[in-house]
């Protein structure tokens, strides 16, 4: 089934935002928008829910404090605990100092690449990928709000985008099934 | 402008009595012969602790005896002496340090809260140097703070006078016998740092760095005040370049002072981050006081100008000081611990021999706890998390000047007790008194700072 999507485009941060705000004020439901830089509060005014990447993070940094630990005390205190330089190879805890700053930068690579990836994966990023941009001006200095039609007349939601102050408006179907 | 409320006036005042009773206490008890002493090991039985009875042994690294100091005696105090006449010279090794416990107790609560007014003078320099946008409206919270620094100072050099005059011997290279060829306790090693550690330099180095610090203080309270009241900003810029020469002084005299003041409680030992490390500790206690003072008038109302942004912006500055701070003492323990040459690593040997939990806990009360706490956004805009952080924090910085002082002074013989807990209840009454009697006297908000319109607007 086609569904009908209005693409609105502003030329300033300022009035995306308010426009933002005042569609959703009248409960119409916004599909996407696209700006050339990060708008700050843009998150907020379109009421997207936080993002949990940072816990992530947090949670591969613990594994890789765990594969420090685990990898270190397997090789130097349980297979094959040598005496090199008279450092103490009795315990993990004897000889920990030693092993401290190994576990702070596995600790730091596993929560940074992971976190990135998982960012990669979560927003569809990879090399080759085909852009999904509607319209190239929106990576230079013009903003596009995807608003959805929906079952409201198109005249109307046309009509009152203008009025945010909207400089065009082009109706798009789209007919995949995506 | 704020008032204080006769209940805190009451407050600080009980703290300082009660304080004052548990020093005096703390200085009556202290044993004055070597009868006492074994009259006191007697009736204490198994003593406090692991460390009692005859592990007591004899280290003569601050006995003053003997020659022995090349280090390897000290790393190993659990060699026992020969046992005649050794028994004597024992009872008066721990009558020297539970002399030095009233005095040392003393100066480590003291020089705690002098180096929390001068963290905050730090960090106040910082903020008018780097033209920071979001803490002038806070200005005056430090520099109600930082009134407390004349009277610390005034307090500390007495303390450093005293010990120059020989009332107490908590520096034990103040003893005029230990640079002299003639006598029996000649140290070759104080002896030749005599050109540095000698007692009336160390007095004009601890009046140059108090006077600079104290100048700074007054001058820069005085433009932030005169500001209010200007046409231009003549004082703000003023205070500037104050900031940016005071900034630039500070990092010398306070290197130097971290070896004066602490490092030459052992006078055998040095590292070259000390200076940084105490640093580090000073800038964490400071600003989570700026944020505890923060958070108290706020909640009385008197900071309404202060959102949860700043307390924000604050906990994350005490987080990330936190781990700095974990960071320089890792890099001063590990690196130490490494090479494990004799006449470094006996430094940690005897805090690690003798002072095991204090050493350890304040790792986990300065770094694994605030980490866990702080790490959330949310969490650092609650207010009594921070509170909660900050009196952990403050806790464990305190523990830290109590590593880096008693060991040298005290030794074995130490113990958290009535002088310890009255000095840190008698400067915490002070401190009270003397910051909050400060911040009634000025508006709490800096009306014409150039920042202090984005600084009232900020917002994280």
């Amino acid at each position: 089934m086609a569904s009908k999507t209005l693409h609105a485009i502003y030329t300033d941060d300022d009035i995306l935002m308010q426009a933002v705000k005042d569609v959703r004020a009248e409960h119409y439901h916004i599909e996407e928008v696209y700006t050339p830089f990060p708008v700050h509060g843009l998150d907020k005014a379109m009421g997207l829910p936080y993002t949990r990447i940072a816990i992530t993070s947090f949670l591969y940094g613990l594994v890789g404090l765990s594969v420090a630990i685990v990898m270190m005390n397997f090789i130097m205190i349980e297979d094959w605990p040598q005496d090199i330089g008279g450092k103490p190879s009795f315990s993990y805890l004897e000889n920990m100092p030693a092993f401290v700053p190994i576990m702070f930068e596995l600790t730091v690579f596993f929560a940074a690449h992971l976190m990135v990836i998982t960012f990669y994966m979560r927003s569809k990023l990879w090399p080759f990928k085909k852009a999904e941009n509607p319209d190239p001006r929106t990576t230079d200095d013009h903003f596009l709000m995807v608003v959805d039609a929906g079952r409201n007349d198109v005249k109307k939601v046309a009509d009152f985008l203008t009025n945010t102050g909207a400089l065009e408006i082009k109706l798009v179907e789209n007919n995949d099934d995506h | 402008m704020y008032s204080v409320p006769s209940k805190l006036k009451l407050f600080a005042i009980i703290f300082m009595v009660v304080g004052a009773i548990g020093i005096v206490a703390g200085f009556l008890t202290a044993p004055s012969s070597t009868e006492e002493v074994k009259e006191m090991m007697a009736s204490h039985g198994d003593g406090h602790g692991e460390h009692a009875e005859d592990s007591h042994a004899t280290m003569e690294h601050h006995g003053g005896a003997e020659a022995g100091h090349d280090g390897h005696e000290a790393m190993n105090p659990r060699l026992e002496p020969a046992h005649d006449g050794g028994e004597d010279a024992h009872y008066e090794h721990v009558l020297h340090q539970l002399q030095n416990r009233p005095w040392s107790a003393l100066y480590i609560a003291c020089f705690f809260f002098f180096m929390i007014a001068l963290g905050v003078l730090a960090f106040y320099a910082i903020q008018y140097a780097a033209q920071a946008g979001w803490s002038p409206v806070l200005f005056r919270v430090m520099e109600g703070i930082t009134a407390y620094l004349p009277v610390g100072s005034i307090i500390i050099f007495i303390l450093l006078v005293l010990s120059a005059f020989h009332v107490n011997h908590i520096f034990h290279w103040m003893d005029p016998e230990l640079v002299n060829p003639e006598s029996d306790h000649y140290d070759a090693l104080i002896a030749g740092k005599s050109g540095y550690l000698n007692v009336p330099f160390f007095l004009i180095r601890a009046a140059i760095y108090l006077i600079g610090w104290n100048l700074y203080r007054h001058f820069s309270r005085r433009n932030s005040l005169r500001q209010d009241d200007a046409e231009d900003n003549r004082w703000f810029k003023k205070n500037f370049k104050l900031s940016a020469g005071f900034l630039v002084f500070f990092i010398v005299t306070e290197s130097m002072m971290s070896w004066d003041w602490i490092m030459s409680f052992d006078p055998h030992w040095f590292s070259t981050l000390f200076g940084w490390y105490v640093f580090a500790g000073m800038m964490v206690s400071a600003i989570t006081v700026i944020s505890m003072v923060a958070i108290v008038l706020k909640s009385q109302g008197y900071l309404e100008f202060v959102n949860d942004s700043h307390i924000h912006d604050l906990a994350k500055f005490m987080f990330g000081f936190s781990i700095f701070w974990t960071y320089l003492w890792f890099s001063q323990f590990m690196l130490i611990w490494y090479s494990n040459i004799p006449e470094e690593v006996t430094y940690f040997i005897t805090r690690i021999e003798d002072y095991k939990l204090p050493f350890f806990g304040m790792l986990v009360m300065n770094f694994i706890f605030p980490v866990l706490l702080l790490m959330n956004s949310d969490y650092k805009r609650i207010n009594w998390f921070v509170i909660l952080t900050g009196i952990v924090i403050l806790a464990g910085h305190y523990i830290d000047v109590f590593n880096m002082v008693m060991p040298a002074t005290v030794g074995e013989s130490w113990f958290i007790g009535l002088p310890e807990i009255g000095s840190v209840f008698f400067f915490f009454g002070l401190f009270v008194f003397v910051v909050f009697s400060a911040l009634a006297k000025a508006p709490l908000l800096a009306t014409r700072n150039p920042f202090v319109k984005e600084s009232k607007h900020f917002h994280y």
